[in-house]
């Protein structure tokens, strides 16, 4: 039988009063990717992800979450986890109380003793297990909120920012949980500021520009609709890398922005296909390529790209 | 656009949602409740402090005499426990429905906690069930302690021993007991419908401070409104009525039909609110993250309803009972005053170890009036004077002792003996084993506000 998608959304159209939160949002997730969920403030990303919850209906639109259609409010079938602004998390109660509060309050009885200890050391958070969460750091709240979603077994695990103040050991963690949870089949639907983080974790994107869907897709399919990027170029030979650039139809050298460190580094403009024979040359050449890398990830140029003439638009 | 899976999907998807019960959310809740110190702190306080000043106070000399048996608690342990309910019906209890009640929803806004408790349990009336019974069970929890631990502590430090009642009565123990225990449980009816309001302001004001404040806020415009001279039905219709009118319990025969009232008031206004506040939780966008109160809204479904409620209930009250006025009439005083001076002659009596009269032989009587005659014998005030006579069998003279009353608009008055000396003059009286509380120098009673029909 086949595993049906773990979100199918069409034309989900959902306002507040005069503003209109989303307009027409198409979303696909298959079971085991990790999608991501990117646009500027107010784009619509976590009333999106409410929806997915089940914290609200959409006003218009369809929506199936795990086979099953979702027409009204708090009606998402069991197997959905996860948070919108921030876990929600009981400061008087330590973090495996909290932990063990919700498993009752689900029913798991198992999930009070080895299921919670479990959680809380994919998460990185077994040494602190029994203080209060009221002294916890945003990452450690973060980190303790999806434990708290972990416990539900969840098939489509929806979070919101997941890597606000996360420590590169508390992010080391996250990425492993939710790495390990979609190769398992589970489908993770993450929104985040942090284009590194979905860059690293996520095949899929979808951006989102005051409620409307500007991109979906694989973020190799991205890459290839974007423009020129300019690279960071550092070589061996800088002179030689130069006079081969500025020889190499469809690059342009940028002067100027490699000033930072020094003479020896070069940023050069181009698609990738350009960029690909200015490698090649290079090579033939015997000059050394020490570091080649986007100033600006592709994700976030094409979030820049995508989204701002919406915003400079308003 | 048109909606293609707006229309309800119940069946279609109703296998696949699994809601967390009610019982299961108390559980929740109650573990939330329990976990915050202050919640403990007042538990802890509950049922150890009433113990412990009721003990105290009751080994000192001198006695809380302007507190409602007060003036009794050397004398039977169960004065101390009604001493604490006065002072409960009138501070303890809305401030803790405050603390408790006030909070429970907004404690939520307050964490942001809402949606990852929607996600959780799916069901808003679920969660308001849980949430109502969560603080309700810490109200009930913190009543009973008051109740236990003041008995418990009066009865430690002094005994089982007789009680006085309001019209000078002797209570058994037994009686007084169960009196004593009836007192406590008709007051959880008030103490609910301030719970109620302090859900209703929970709900409606988010986590507004005036939310927290409600319960209390409320108390304190009804004892002002107590303290008007405001008509007996609306005194009645009032919900706190019950706060005042446990004291009938401990008249003969009881003053059981402005309790009644007062109880059921209570218990009306109970459902009313916490039906309203339910209303407005179901009505909530929790998708707002910036929510703060229902502002206007919450006047429309809250304030609005329960005022129309006092409005209902005043005149339903007014149908029942149709008693005008402030109820405090010249012959009820006297008649009170009369009840209470035979019981409490007889108490004297025993004391001085002298013939035991009946309160049938004495035939006392008393004549009051207000302002020395010169104003209407009618309604609260300080200035009400009673000559009161009585007979001794065998005994040609008539026994005539004078009082000063000061009689509050709830029906409580103080009477105060003005001599003879040897009657009710001063506060000790001689006997033959030395000196003893003199019973007529100074006692409590009660006007009944509704209208009676005198016995004999």
């Amino acid at each position: 039988m086949e595993t049906p998608p773990a979100v199918r959304a069409r034309g989900i159209t959902r306002c507040f009063d005069e503003v209109v939160a989303l307009d027409g949002v198409d979303l696909d997730v298959e079971p085991g990717r990790i999608h991501g969920l990117v646009g500027p403030n107010g784009a619509g990303k976590t009333t999106l992800l409410g929806l997915l919850l089940g914290l609200a209906a959409a006003d218009s639109g369809s929506l199936h979450i795990l086979g099953a259609p979702v027409g009204r409010a708090l009606a998402a079938p069991e197997g959905v986890a996860g948070f919108v602004d921030g876990p929600g998390l009981y400061p008087s109660l330590t973090a495996r109380q909290n932990l063990a509060a919700l498993a009752a309050l689900r029913g798991g009885r198992d999930a009070r003793t080895t299921a919670i200890d479990d959680v809380l050391d994919q998460v990185g958070l077994t040494d602190v297990a029994d203080d209060k969460a009221r002294g916890f750091s945003l990452g450690m709240r973060q980190r303790l909120g999806l434990a708290a979603a972990l416990l539900a077994e969840p098939r489509l695990l929806v979070l919101d920012e997941p890597s606000n103040g996360l420590d590169p050991a508390g992010k080391k963690h996250v990425h492993g949980v939710l790495t390990r949870l979609a190769a398992e089949g589970t489908a993770v639907v993450l929104s985040s500021h942090r284009m590194d983080d979905l860059e690293a974790l996520c095949s899929e994107v979808t951006i989102l520009a005051t409620g409307r869907v500007v991109f979906s897709g694989p973020l190799s399919k991205l890459a290839a609709e974007n423009g020129e990027l300019d690279y960071r170029l550092l070589t061996s030979d800088p002179r030689a890398a130069r006079t081969l650039a500025a020889g190499t139809d469809g690059v342009r050298v940028v002067e100027g922005a490699g000033e930072w460190r020094g003479a020896e580094a070069l940023v050069v403009c181009a698609l990738v296909p350009a960029l690909d024979e200015l490698v090649a040359r290079l090579v033939r050449e015997g000059v050394a390529i020490r570091e080649l890398a986007p100033v600006v990830s592709p994700l976030e140029a094409a979030f820049l790209t995508l989204t701002q003439p919406q915003e400079d638009g308003r | 656009m048109t909606a293609t899976a707006t229309a309800p999907v119940a069946g279609e998807n109703a296998a696949a949602v699994r809601r967390v019960s009610v019982a299961r959310g108390y559980r929740f809740e109650l573990v939330k409740l329990v976990s915050q110190w202050r919640i403990r702190l007042v538990v802890l306080a509950c049922w150890t402090a009433p113990a412990l000043f009721v003990a105290a106070v009751s080994r000192q000399s001198t006695l809380p005499s302007d507190t409602l048996f007060g003036r009794w608690m050397h004398a039977t342990g169960w004065a101390g426990s009604l001493v604490v309910l006065g002072f409960a019906g009138t501070w303890a209890l809305p401030l803790l429905t405050s603390l408790v009640a006030g909070d429970v929803f907004a404690a939520e806004d307050r964490l942001g906690t809402w949606r990852h408790l929607l996600v959780a349990v799916r069901s808003p009336r679920r969660i308001f069930a849980a949430k109502a019974l969560a603080g309700l069970t810490v109200v009930l929890l913190l009543v009973v302690g008051l109740a236990c631990s003041s008995a418990g502590g009066g009865l430690l430090a002094v005994g089982n021993h007789p009680l006085v009642g309001l019209d000078g009565h002797l209570l058994a123990p037994s009686d007084a007991a169960g009196k004593v225990l009836l007192a406590w449980a008709c007051v959880l009816a008030p103490t609910l419908a301030l719970a109620a309001i302090g859900l209703l302001g929970s709900v409606a004001l988010g986590r507004s401070p005036m939310g927290l404040l409600l319960p209390a806020l409320v108390a304190l415009a009804m004892q002002l409104a107590q303290m008007l001279p405001l008509p007996v039905a609306v005194r009645l219709a009032l919900p706190g009525y019950a706060f005042i009118s446990w004291n009938g319990l401990f008249t003969d025969p009881a003053q059981l039909r402005p309790l009644a009232i007062g109880v059921a008031v209570g218990l009306v206004w109970a459902v009313a609110a916490t039906a309203l506040a339910y209303a407005v939780f179901v009505r909530r966008d929790f998708t707002n993250a910036s929510y703060d109160g229902t502002g206007r809204r919450a006047v429309t479904l809250g304030a609005l309803p329960l005022a129309a409620l006092l409005g209902a209930t005043v005149a339903a009250v007014a149908v029942a009972t149709p008693s005008a006025g402030s109820g405090i009439g010249q012959d009820k005083v006297q008649r009170s005053v009369a009840v209470a001076f035979a019981h409490l002659y007889r108490m004297q009596t025993a004391e001085l170890k002298r013939p035991a009269v009946t309160e049938a032989e004495l035939r006392v009587s008393a004549a009051c009036n207000k302002g020395g005659g010169q104003r209407t014998a009618e309604g609260a005030g300080n200035d009400w004077r009673c000559v009161v006579s009585w007979h001794l069998p065998g005994v040609q003279a008539v026994g005539t002792a004078v009082y000063q009353l000061d009689i509050t608009s709830d029906g409580r008055f103080v009477a105060d003996g003005d001599g003879p000396k040897e009657v009710n003059g001063y506060f000790l009286v001689r006997t033959p084993i030395g000196d003893a509380p003199n019973p007529l120098w100074q006692f409590d009673g009660n006007v009944e506000l509704l209208d009676t029909t005198p016995k004999g």
